[in-house]
């Protein structure tokens, strides 16, 4: 990710809560942040959860809960988020990794019904009226999070500080290995890559970060719901995902953008929005299947030669490098 | 004197549901040496290779690595101590470029790959060894080219680049030379040639043009049993091998 775009999306999150309203752009960036965490999973290590609202749901209610009884500061309450995320990825995850393609999916989906089953049934939850009232409180005992922009920075901040790891886990050592898992699971393996482990701390991961979102978006609403755990979230952010571009660092922040801007734009005509989401994402898988960030960039690449001579320059860079030593 | 084998297979059994596709064979291979394994479709080829690399676990009997019993290691682990595999169909990573390609062998074979919190710009201290890895195949001037987007001779060369990154004293090649146009064979052949210095390889190849010129040693299999084994001359001359292989008509 270069300079300049961190700075676009520093900009456009600072002056975003002027032009919009601020809980409104709050949400879109929960659900950016849960596509983004999903998309680390099914972009870059090819591996498609349909389990993912058990993290962030789960997230929701533990944080959620821990700041409502315990009186933990929000801080806590979203480490805590981040921490249940993990921890229940690492549990699904080592189950799901033994198998591959559909059959994952549906390990994920099952394991992720029994976290929807105890959100219904256990005591601390609330059943169907979810958990409510969860205070905000003080972000390290002093900010008041209560007052909207407050707490509309304080989102912003998880959200770049997230989307900044993301594209650092991306870019690393160990990003590259997920790429190649993708790519051709049986040569990683065959070079010595332990592929079985490099899933399950990509799932952990993206588990994590989904546990994040979830969190704090119980903490934006000062409310965790069975929606946050029910798999039709799981789907949501698969079509969020792949409307936006799947396997591109900002296609899921722009599918995200777009689903929660439709259905609250949509939101008058009830239930026609489920509808009308779904045939956005028939049109997107028939025509534009690289998503829209994907197609863009596509388009991008054919008509910039620009991007060409740039990795020539590169290209001669390494070459001088290497000549230069002795 | 025992002579010096990287890798020993004895009885090797692969059963699947009653149907016994490779049935007590015993392999030797010498260090050093190129050791073709031919025979006809079915004979049970690639199955010994998967069960030697691990994909496949062996039914009955042992797989020695450098004296060591390797029989029920993962196939990760199997790579990790210096055996690194090929497959019959090519395997590169498509939507990687070829430096990428080849860095990831590099990056197998160097560790720290759990880092997921280090910068991207680590991997650039193995981009001098994978361009020269990629100018030894002759692809250094497609380094930023998309695997995907290599003619197919050419991915071909990609993988052995790749493999030869992972530093592997025993390389194990399936097919290399398959579905290739006679130019790309002698190419791949030269390279393979000049590549094995200083390495074991042990291939599977059904073209026996490309046998006669490499393989120090021969084993020949057929419906899953070692039928012949030797040098080229010695095992083109048995008449049960010329049955075998080339039908009846032939013989």
């Amino acid at each position: 990710m270069t300079r300049k775009q961190w700075f676009l999306l520093l900009g456009l999150g600072v002056v975003a809560p002027f032009v919009l309203y601020p809980v409104f752009v709050m949400k879109m960036l929960c659900f950016a942040l849960f596509a983004c965490a999903f998309n680390l999973l099914l972009g870059y290590t090819g591996l498609l959860s349909f389990g993912h609202a058990a993290f962030f749901g789960g997230a929701a209610y533990v944080a959620g809960y821990a700041v409502k009884s315990w009186g933990v500061p929000p801080e806590i309450g979203i480490l805590i988020g981040l921490g249940v995320g993990a921890i229940l990825g690492a549990a699904v995850g080592a189950l799901a990794i033994r198998r591959q393609g559909i059959y994952f999916a549906m390990v994920t989906l099952a394991l992720a019904q029994i976290v929807y089953f105890v959100a219904v049934k256990a005591p601390f939850t609330g059943g169907e009226d979810g958990l409510q009232g969860i205070p905000r409180g003080r972000l390290f005992g002093i900010v008041d999070l209560n007052d909207t922009m407050n707490m509309y920075y304080f989102v912003l901040a998880i959200f770049l500080l997230a989307f900044w790891s993301i594209a650092r886990i991306i870019d690393s050592p160990f990003g590259q290995v997920l790429k190649a898992i993708r790519e051709n699971e049986a040569r990683a393996l065959s070079l010595g890559y332990d592929v079985d482990r490099f899933k399950l701390l990509a799932f952990v991961l993206s588990a994590a970060l989904a546990g994040l979102a979830g969190a704090t978006k119980a903490l934006v609403f000062q409310f965790a719901s069975l929606t946050d755990v029910h798999w039709t979230t799981s789907g949501e952010v698969v079509l969020m995902t792949l409307l936006g571009g799947v396997g591109t660092l900002f296609g899921p922040m722009v599918g995200a953008f777009t689903v929660v801007a439709l259905h609250s734009e949509l939101s008058a005509l009830g239930s026609w929005v489920t509808v009308i989401i779904g045939a956005t994402f028939i049109v997107c898988v028939l025509v534009f299947r690289r998503g829209i960030v994907g197609e863009l960039q596509a388009l991008a690449q054919r008509h910039f030669w620009g991007r060409r001579e740039a990795n020539e320059a590169e290209l001669a860079q390494i070459e001088q490098g290497s000549k230069s030593k002795p | 004197m025992e002579e010096d084998y990287i890798l020993e297979a004895k009885g090797l059994v692969k059963e699947f549901r009653g149907f016994v596709a490779v049935n007590g064979v015993d392999l030797k291979v010498r260090r050093g040496s190129i050791h073709a394994l031919i025979g006809p479709n079915g004979a049970g080829k690639t199955t010994v290779f998967n069960l030697l690399t691990k994909f496949l676990p062996v039914t009955r009997g042992q797989i020695l690595y450098q004296g060591r019993d390797i029989t029920h290691y993962s196939p990760a682990r199997v790579a990790q101590i210096g055996i690194v595999r090929s497959f019959q169909i090519s395997s590169v990573f498509p939507h990687l470029t070829a430096l990428e390609n080849v860095r990831l062998g590099l990056q197998a074979k160097a560790g720290g790959s759990f880092a997921f919190w280090r910068s991207g710009a680590l991997l650039h201290r193995f981009d001098e060894a994978a361009l020269a890895l990629l100018e030894q195949v002759g692809l250094r001037e497609y380094a930023k080219v998309m695997a995907v987007e290599l003619p197919y001779g050419r991915k071909r060369a990609l993988e052995i680049a790749t493999t030869l990154a992972a530093d592997p004293e025993l390389m194990l090649l399936d097919e290399p030379t398959q579905g290739m146009g006679t130019e790309d064979v002698e190419a791949i052949t030269a390279l393979l040639k000049r590549m094995a210095q200083g390495r074991t390889v042990l291939m599977v190849e059904h073209n026996l043009g490309v046998v006669a010129h490499l393989a120090d040693r021969i084993t020949v299999l057929q419906r899953g049993t070692v039928l012949a084994e030797g040098t080229y001359a010695e095992v083109s001359s048995n008449p049960e091998v010329i049955a075998a292989y080339l039908g009846v008509a032939h013989a």
